[in-house]
């Protein structure tokens, strides 16, 4: 096979890899906007917010250390352990839980009702608020993650597509683990929300607020149930994102990723999540090896956006969103 | 004779019970304007008790009230001898008084039977994470509520539609659909918001007979707001008839329709 072939094959599988990383910053979008109509704008920070707490927790780091320490004129810096990435990551979820009771309780629960462009609004404030928050409770250093995941180029892929085309494929192993990992997740999101008695009544409220209450669902459960749903696979993200490109601020503009993925599979379908994420991330590695080089490269940082907008003129409601039909 | 307290039995043999519910002064205020004003009515078990009037009339504000959509302004709502302190709709239909609406509100993304399960939502036990993971007894109360909802399905006749997306249905299917899904919730109380507004004669008809079947079989109590005079007349025990947010009549249906006042409001008589 000619090298220039198999050069394209391997950035088709590495933006495919690419691809999944940004559906599942798309996934935390879809389940919010899905049951509440709510476009949660603090996604990306949900998952900087997870990643630090992981880190945080993992290290033995004490929460606002910098606020005590100037209260109390003391030097308190860490615990000094070193947890199991296994429990530290039980114990994040746990505080993504307890972050979505608390959104519930001191916001979302006195704005039901309003108009979505109030609760968007919402959602902008507590994405800075969090932002903020995460800065005081963790400090603002660059962290670095590691739970365990496998690093590095995955050598058995490399070896074996050496042997058969003469040409090794390079391609992360953390990347395949994300991959694994967005196939799981996505299975049991997908189960849990068609077979289990919480994701039937999470489907019902998606669909008819009214109704879902006179059959006895209490909404605010609903919501606390997404946003911590909607918190875990940020963590999940965040974990991904963090273990590749370590945890730092600039960790909540992959949410600007996610949404290219979304305009194109649509804001309601959680395959379309996944699948608008693989064209995505297929689609700009692709532009970028075969036209980069002629318009001067570094196209990747747009090409994303004028894919789904030409996408948005001719199918506005993604590939797999619910068509929108009014009655006249 | 007509036994007030203990109740009664209906001509066609049906046995009327004591009171279920009552409404003491309820009156619902919007800002300035009074849709409900200072009405009580009681709800005997096992009857089926109509609210009638004119549009406008307070019907479905009533509806709302008992349940639990709406919060009164002033008065109390009785049920089965306690008072009931404000609640959410929620609330209220796991207390086992499930409703329909008059412009239908059921999933239309969902297929028939998934709709009429979330019906049952109310009565499922088992927890969120046995749910989440498919433990033990969750599959096992899944198949009994299967099983349950399928008779509700033969009961209304609508099995050749159960796999088809509720979005897709005929607007008097639709309307079946919804009776079942609150029917699933095996209620002590149904709230039926005009049951056969729209509907063809064919479709009424079929309508009446579910109702009586229902209050008959399952001896639910049935509360419903209808315009079509001669189906209220046929179907219910005791009619309020309301006008303005008023009560302006209350007794059996012989009885309310040789009431002046509701035929002045039904005529249309001049207000002074």
């Amino acid at each position: 096979m000619p090298d220039q072939l198999l050069y394209a094959m391997e950035v088709t599988l590495n933006g495919l890899m690419a691809g999944v990383m940004y559906a599942l910053v798309a996934l935390g979008f879809v389940l919010i906007y899905k049951a509440s109509g709510i476009f949660n704008y603090a996604q990306g920070v949900l998952a900087l917010f997870a990643a630090l707490t992981l880190v945080g927790i993992q290290q033995g780091q004490v929460p606002f250390a910098h606020v005590i320490n100037a209260i109390t004129g003391g030097h308190l810096e860490s615990f000094g352990w070193q947890l199991p990435s296994i429990l530290a990551i039980g114990l994040t979820a746990g505080v993504m839980v307890l972050l979505a009771i608390v959104i519930e309780k001191l916001v979302l629960k006195h704005l039901v009702g309003q108009a979505e462009i109030i609760l968007f609004m919402a959602t902008i404030g507590l994405a800075y608020f969090l932002e903020g928050f995460g800065d005081v409770m963790w400090g603002a250093d660059i962290k670095t993650l590691d739970v365990g995941l496998p690093q590095g180029i995955n050598e058995t892929l490399e070896s074996v597509t050496d042997g058969l085309f003469g040409y090794g494929f390079f391609v992360d192993n953390l990347d395949i683990v994300a991959a694994l990992v967005a196939v799981a997740l996505v299975t049991a999101l997908t189960l849990f929300s068609q077979y289990s008695k919480q994701g039937r009544a999470l489907r019902a409220v998606a669909d008819d607020h009214q109704a879902a209450l006179s059959v006895g669902i209490s909404l605010r459960f609903i919501w606390v149930l997404v946003w911590s749903i909607a918190g875990i696979v940020a963590l999940v993200a965040g974990i991904m994102w963090g273990s590749k490109s370590g945890v730092q601020f600039s960790l909540s503009l992959i949410a600007l990723k996610a949404l290219p993925v979304l305009m194109l599979g649509g804001f309601t379908s959680i395959p379309g999540a996944i699948v608008g994420g693989l064209i995505i991330g297929m689609g700009e590695k692709l532009f970028e090896f075969f036209l980069g080089p002629l318009i001067g490269g570094a196209t990747e940082n747009w090409f994303a956006y004028v894919l789904a907008l030409v996408f948005l003129v001719f199918r506005p409601q993604g590939l797999f969103g619910e068509r929108i039909i009014e009655r006249v | 004779m007509k036994d007030m307290n203990e109740g009664w039995v209906t001509a066609d043999g049906r046995k009327i019970g004591g009171v279920l519910m009552e409404l003491r002064n309820i009156t619902l205020k919007f800002g300035g304007v009074t849709a409900i004003k200072d009405i009580s009515f009681d709800i005997r078990d096992g009857e089926i008790r109509a609210i009638i009037g004119p549009n406008g009339a307070g019907k479905s504000s009533m509806l709302n009230v008992i349940s639990g959509f709406y919060v009164p302004t002033e008065g109390s709502v009785w049920f089965k001898g306690y008072q009931r302190g404000p609640m959410k709709p929620y609330q209220v239909a796991q207390l086992g008084i499930a409703r329909t609406f008059q412009n239908i509100a059921l999933f239309d993304g969902m297929s028939v039977l998934d709709n009429i399960m979330t019906g049952r939502l109310t009565l499922m036990k088992s927890g969120l994470f046995s749910q989440a993971f498919w433990w033990g007894g969750a599959s096992r109360e899944e198949e009994a509520h299967r099983e349950k909802v399928e008779k509700i399905i033969d009961f209304l006749e609508i099995q050749n539609i159960r796999k088809t997306p509720v979005g897709r249905l005929p607007y008097g299917l639709k309307k079946r659909v919804e009776l079942a899904r609150a029917l699933a919730a095996e209620p002590k109380i149904l709230l039926l918001d005009e049951p056969m507004a729209g509907m063809n004669v064919e479709e009424k008809e079929d309508m009446c007979r579910f109702i009586l079947d229902v209050n008959d079989e399952f001896g639910t109590t049935i509360v419903l707001i209808e315009h079509d005079m001669g189906v209220v007349m046929d179907l219910s025990d005791r009619v309020v008839v309301m006008d303005y947010g008023k009560k302006i009549g209350d007794g059996p249906p012989e009885e309310v329709r040789s009431n002046q006042a509701v035929i002045d409001a039904y005529l249309g008589v001049a207000h002074d």
